[in-house]
């Protein structure tokens, strides 16, 4: 392809990109249906909604008037399927298979919106048009998202209709390598996989060394549980990451690529090879790029499960096809990585950063975040908050911000106890905390870390112990078994966890698990071991006097730990119904029928059967 | 990760093992190959026996120590066979917090399994799985190629019942 096809691709496309931003363009598709075919609508049927649609569309008669899209995540999972119609960007929520005749007869055909699949603000209580005047994006700033529920991932010519492959053809025809890595510097761009690293620095390393081979690796293992926004990226903008990574292949000197994504995310490896290809096609991807000579070619691997390899040394091992096992820096990937050849390692929403740094310049994007953390971060919100799904925010917003507005609070009248960031690497930030801006080092300094951007949410029924325990839970199978301290030092860790949650905790066993966590910081070899206990850490840096309750007063607080829990019945709400004590499967509960009835706690396995079972809201835990 | 060996007959098919060998002359001179290959080989056999081990072995010319090594550290990878319904309970944050532990317990009671057994009768296995990324659905478990999200313990009996 020559620049002056890709010039005029974009020019033939641009109604398309115009009618999505609510300009009524003549033309004959004047309506497009856009349905979220991201993992999580997806499993609630919207393939399905897009076909039906597509039935529907043929029964009406104006199936050649409407463009049905499938597009990537629009971040709002809490309220999927999603459905947007355009030119008038009508949000519709919650889509069912059998609304789409409706939405067809009713909208589509009469004009006529179908109101009561609208969308609601929780404060007015009015129904919301359009996706852009709700809450959950008005505080938003999609950069790396740009293109998710925009476009057609499936097709590259809506990639390019917004601006796509124009980034690589400056970089190669207009910017010297060195320009490049000038230009991502000053940018201040720090790596959004985990460790903020600056990418241009680690661009110079690989730059730097001389070799006639060298790789470009895109880090899409999204192993930090609750984290989904690379995948979100790889199934909603794939070209994004493809043209980031032969931008960085012209600026290191290399000519080959290599994704690792998790098998775990069979739409996003589907689209990114079908995306692949068609680039191939077009000779965005493969030998002499726009007529230059730069080549540039790339491929898939698949991970095999194993949280250690998004740790950068360890995810090559495993590209190699050998376990893996971290090694230790020096030498640096960007001197012997891939195949023992100097390597570059970026994660997905890094590269998603790339193009549009040197499309909009260096000024546009430090414009957006603090003063040592630049651009925007997106983070997967989950766990107790009202819209789960996939924000993006300039770096320094507080997590107030994204909790209260964008998230819409806590359900259920609950109180918001605690926020968790960074995965099993990361900490718990506590309720007092709300106000810190989120950025790389203010995350460090209160004990957490950005990690891949998940953040879950807490109230005050989660146990803050018992959280501590899942993480230690996670990273003791996660770990590889290399280091001793990492291997044995976290298993360690999980059994003292295990005795104070069982209620066998003595207060030594505080001490003791401090003082363990201090060795496994300081003797494991890579992140994983290094970062496992800072969930302990954090926990008891803050909710300290809930590890003591579960010690002193073998009581959990949020009442979650169940081997701490006493059942009990109280009289003046019991019927004597006697359904609790038949569903009982130890026989812990007597009383006669129409009286109130009693729990021998000495046999109770406090299984909770009970509590299920009794409409009377009559028994109690705590 | 801990695996246990599987105690069940192998029965390995020869359309099975054609299939295997085109694998292999597919990647076998690829740099890094064994990986895929185990993937591939999984895909034929359902499972990764440690006679599918050897068989890949002699055909490499790879060892089976490295072979087994390769199988045994990445969680995808099963030594065991998947029961003919496969279970699997995300145990990712987002679910974990929403509830995703009493219902792993409830499918486990049900079945009479543990996490990453198979059933007596093969029919069931269960296993717990990293985040499917389905969070706004949590707590999610998907049964073979269906996903049932925001699942109470008391709704999985019957949607056990379906299978």
């Amino acid at each position: 392809m020559k620049i002056s096809e890709l010039a005029a691709i974009k020019e033939k496309m641009e109604s398309v990109v115009a009618i999505r931003q609510g300009e009524k363009v003549e033309q004959k598709e004047r309506i497009h249906v856009l349905i979220c075919g991201g993992t999580g609508c997806t499993s609630s049927n919207s393939v399905k909604i897009a076909e039906s649609m597509k039935n529907e569309l043929e029964k009406a008669g104006i199936a050649d008037e409407v463009k049905v899209v499938l597009t990537g995540c629009f971040g709002l999972c809490a309220l999927g399927p999603i459905m947007i119609v355009y030119p008038e960007g009508i949000f519709y929520s919650a889509v069912k298979l059998e609304d789409v005749p409706e939405i067809v007869n009713e909208h589509l055909v009469n004009g006529n919106v179908v109101e009561r699949l609208l969308y609601t603000d929780e404060v007015t209580g009015k129904h919301v048009h359009s996706l852009m005047e709700t809450r959950f994006y008005k505080s938003q700033k999609r950069v790396a998202l740009r293109n998710c529920g925009a476009i057609d991932p499936e097709n590259v010519e809506e990639y390019i209709a917004k601006d796509g492959y124009a980034a690589l053809a400056k970089a190669i025809t207009e910017m010297t390598p060195q320009d490049v890595i000038d230009t991502i510097k000053a940018s201040g761009l720090r790596g959004r996989g985990g460790g903020g690293f600056p990418t241009g620095n680690k661009w110079q390393f690989a730059a730097n060394s001389v070799s006639d081979k060298k790789y470009v690796v895109c880090n899409g293992d999204e192993g930090d549980p609750g984290a989904f926004m690379d995948r979100s990226i790889l199934e909603g903008d794939p070209h994004a990451v493809i043209e980031a990574m032969a931008i960085a292949g012209y600026a290191i000197g290399a000519d080959e690529g290599y994704v690792y994504v998790r098998a775990e995310y069979p739409i996003a490896v589907r689209r990114l090879q079908k995306a692949i290809d068609q680039a191939r096609e077009r000779g965005l991807l493969g030998k002499n790029i726009f007529g230059t000579d730069f080549s540039f070619d790339m491929n898939i691997r698949l991970g095999a499960g194993a949280f250690v390899c998004g740790e950068e040394t360890a995810l090559l091992a495993s590209i190699e096809g050998k376990r893996g096992e971290p090694k230790p820096r020096p030498p640096f990937p960007a001197v012997k990585g891939l195949f023992g050849q100097p390597t570059i390692i970026n994660n997905v929403e890094t590269y998603a950063n790339v193009a549009q740094i040197i499309l909009k310049g260096v000024d546009w994007f430090t414009s957006m975040g603090t003063e040592r953390s630049k651009g925007t971060k997106v983070f997967a919100l989950g766990g107790k908050i009202t819209n789960t799904g996939l924000v993006e925010v300039p770096m320094g917003t507080t997590l107030r911000t994204v909790i209260e507005e964008i998230g819409g609070g806590i359900p259920g009248g609950k109180k918001f106890k605690a926020a968790q960031t960074g995965g099993p690497s990361g900490g718990c930030i506590p309720a007092h905390l709300i106000d810190t801006p989120i950025d790389y080092d203010n995350l460090i300094a209160i004990g957490s870390m950005m990690g891949s951007g998940g953040l879950i949410v807490m109230d005050e029924t989660d146990c803050m112990v018992d959280i501590a325990k899942f993480f230690l839970e996670f990273t003791v199978d996660e770990s590889c078994g290399k280091c001793t301290p990492c291997r044995t030092g976290t298993m360690r860790l999980l059994e003292l966890l295990e005795k104070i949650t069982e209620g066998n905790g003595e207060m030594e066993d505080i001490d003791r698990l401090e003082e363990l966590c201090d060795y496994i910081k300081s003797a494991s070899l890579c992140g994983l071991g290094q970062t496992a206990p800072n969930p302990v850490l954090s926990t008891l840096r803050y909710f300290r006097d809930e590890y003591v309750a579960h010690v002193k007063d073998k009581r959990c607080p949020a009442g979650a730990c169940k081997r701490l829990l006493t059942f009990s019945i109280e009289a003046d709400k019991c019927k004597g119904c006697t359904a609790c004590a038949r569903k009982c499967p130890v026989g812990a509960i007597s009383g006669k029928v129409r009286e109130a009835h009693t729990i021998d706690t000495a046999k109770c396995i406090k299984c909770g059967a009970c509590i299920a079972t009794c409409k009377f809201g009559a028994i109690k835990k705590g | 990760m801990k695996k246990k060996m599987t105690t069940v007959t192998f029965t390995g098919t020869p359309e099975q093992e054609q299939k295997l060998d085109a694998v292999i002359a597919k990647y076998g001179k690829d740099e890094g190959a064994i990986m895929r290959i185990l993937q591939d080989a999984q895909e034929i056999y359902g499972y990764l026996p440690i006679e599918v081990q050897k068989m890949i072995s002699i055909k490499t010319g790879v060892s089976l120590a490295e072979i087994y090594g390769v199988a045994t550290f990445y969680s995808q990878f099963s030594l065991n066979p998947k029961g003919q319904v496969a279970i699997s309970v995300c145990l990712g944050t987002a679910c974990y917090v929403k509830g995703a532990g009493p219902v792993m317990e409830k499918i486990c009671e049900i079945l009479g399994v543990q996490p990453g057994e198979t059933s007596a009768d093969g029919k069931f296995s269960v296993d717990a799985t990293r985040c499917l990324g389905a969070c706004g659905l949590a707590p999610v478990i998907t049964i073979n190629e269906d996903v049932y999200g925001k699942l109470k313990p008391a709704e999985v009996k019957d949607i056990l019942a379906k299978y």
